[in-house]
């Protein structure tokens, strides 16, 4: 079992956390001016890096979504963050 | 020399004392050029390869592998070959295969093992029953055999199975497709490689691909570990690899990668005639002609290339088996062990020119590609041989995603990720 590091929480178990996709893939906005193309890239296109990824993960227990850089290959986390600043440090987050 | 494998073979070289073998297939040099290159020797890659050649006379073509014939997914899998999908286009696409597995021993002159033993899905509630008779009569519609099975058909092919109404996981029926079982996965790598080699490919191994030759805006070949090769058209069939090498051809993939894992237990007298699935408990299983339970489930959760799998969902697994065979609960494990699978938003695969024109693409099977080998095969051969889809791939091609036109296989079949 591996420990994953919930910014609001701490270490816990890897089978509290949901995987939800790649950072920075940003809902396109302008409703009649976006493509099949851009829709395409947002809704299914994915990074999927060997190596260093910087992904948004939830916590369910918790239920808050945070951002991971961690490695795929060797599982590694880097850093793990709130998502907005100031969040995840200051208990009321919850 | 001998060439061929048959009764007589044996026969002789038995007298000979087992000398006039020959190896089974070359290591060549690799040459400058080719007209066909396909990256990835596993076995749909291999599959590319000689139906190129059979059905098409190509002859000028090599397999690159960066490691050894069928050391990916293709060596690691639990061997189930069964066309039991939902929707008409994933029918066509996997009982071409199955239809090609039922000769595909005599084909390549090469013993599969394929052992046509049945597969069972089982239902674990009233609602469940009403699925399964959902996807039998669309599997009835679509062509493919299918049959309606209630808790007495279940125990005639399980006998071992928990039958009570006071199961954790009650047994209401299933959904059986009696030409299902299971072919020896090595087999089917080496065949097609044998089988390939002989008609003048050059499979070569410890060879990695690690960039593509773009002229023209077209891909006109890669660059290796071992130096430039250059082709015509490039076939890409790197299950688990696929978006990593996507982005040095410039493009993003619908897919994520996972592990996928899979154990055995130790051999045993036989105890389990068919495959069974069951989708509920997340855990499938069948009996190897070692005696071993070869066990797989679902998907880890975590996105990975580290080959290897995690704990959480091989207790989940193991519980699942024992939960409906406890009789089970004696054996050991003896080996675990986990392969990188594509998964894509609809779990079916992607066939079809790449974004970059003259490189190909076959991946995208996830969990259950084995089973489909010969189709995959036969229909990337189409694609790189023509330049243009059959109808059986057209509907995988990744122009889907921008229409819309997923074929969602985990919705319709209920299939476990
Ligand atoms: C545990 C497990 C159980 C499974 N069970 C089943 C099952 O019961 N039934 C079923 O139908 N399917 C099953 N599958 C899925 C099935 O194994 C795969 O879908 C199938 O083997 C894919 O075949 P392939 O030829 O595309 O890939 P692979 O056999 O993985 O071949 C791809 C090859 O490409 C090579 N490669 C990668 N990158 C490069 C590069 N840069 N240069 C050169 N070569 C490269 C790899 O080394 C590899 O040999 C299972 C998979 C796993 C992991
Ligand atoms: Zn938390």
């Amino acid at each position: 079992m591996q420990l994953f590091p919930c910014p609001f929480c701490g270490p816990r178990n890897e089978s509290e956390f949901h995987f939800g996709g790649d950072a920075g893939n940003q809902r396109p906005e302008g409703f009649r001016d976006v493509t099949d193309g851009q829709w395409t890239a947002y809704l299914h296109e994915r990074n999927n890096p060997k190596g260093p990824a910087n992904e948004i993960w939830m916590h369910l227990t918790c239920g808050e979504v945070f951002r991971m850089e961690r490695d795929t290959v060797h599982h590694r986390v880097m850093r793990s963050m709130a998502l907005v600043e100031g969040g995840g440090d200051d208990g009321m987050a919850h | 020399m001998t060439r061929r494998y048959s009764a007589f073979a044996l026969f002789k070289e038995g007298l000979n004392a087992q000398k006039g073998w020959q190896k089974a297939w070359r290591s060549p040099e690799q040459k400058p050029r080719y007209d066909i290159l396909i990256i990835g020797g596993g076995g749909h890659g291999l599959a590319t390869a000689y139906y190129l050649a059979k059905n098409h006379n190509i002859r000028n073509i090599a397999v690159i592998e960066k490691g050894w014939l069928g050391g990916g997914n293709t060596g690691r899998n639990t061997t189930v070959v069964r066309s039991n999908y939902f929707f008409p286009e994933s029918t066509a696409l996997y009982e071409m295969a199955l239809r090609l597995y039922e000769t595909l021993g005599r084909d390549l002159n090469y013993n599969i093992m394929l052992s046509q033993r049945g597969i069972i899905t089982l239902a674990h509630s009233e609602a469940e029953m009403e699925m399964a008779a959902r996807t039998v009569n669309a599997m009835q519609i679509n062509g493919t055999d299918a049959e309606l099975f209630d808790v007495e058909d279940v125990r005639r092919v399980l006998p071992l199975i928990n039958l009570s109404p006071e199961a954790r996981y009650p047994v209401f029926g299933g959904v059986w497709q009696g030409r299902a079982g299971t072919a020896r996965h090595d087999a089917v790598a080496w065949g097609y490689a044998r089988a390939a080699d002989r008609l003048g490919v050059d499979i070569i191994q410890s060879c990695e691909v690690e960039e593509f030759l773009v002229e023209g805006g077209r891909c006109r070949g890669v660059r290796t570990s071992r130096g430039e090769i250059r082709a015509d058209r490039v076939g890409m069939v790197v299950a688990g690899n696929s978006s990593h090498l996507a982005a040095k051809a410039g493009f993003r993939l619908p897919i994520t990668s996972y592990a996928l894992q899979a154990c055995v237990s130790e051999p045993i007298k036989p105890a389990l005639d068919t495959v069974v699935l069951s989708p509920a408990t997340g855990t499938y299983a069948s009996q190897s002609d070692k005696g071993e339970l070869v066990i797989g489930g679902g998907l880890d959760r975590v996105p990975s290339y580290g080959q290897r799998g995690n704990l959480p969902v091989l207790e989940h697994v193991v519980s699942g088996l024992l939960e409906m065979f406890p009789s089970f609960r004696q054996l050991r494990l003896m080996r675990q062990w986990a392969g990188i699978v594509d998964v894509t938003p609809d779990s079916s695969p992607i066939l079809g020119e790449s974004p970059l024109p003259g490189l190909f693409l076959n991946c995208g099977w996830g969990t259950g590609g084995f089973k489909a080998i010969p189709a995959g095969g036969t229909l990337l051969a189409h694609l790189l041989a023509t330049g243009k889809h059959h109808d059986v791939s057209r509907p995988f091609d990744l122009e889907r995603f921008a229409r819309g036109r997923l074929i969602d296989e985990a919705a319709g079949s209920g299939i476990a990720h």
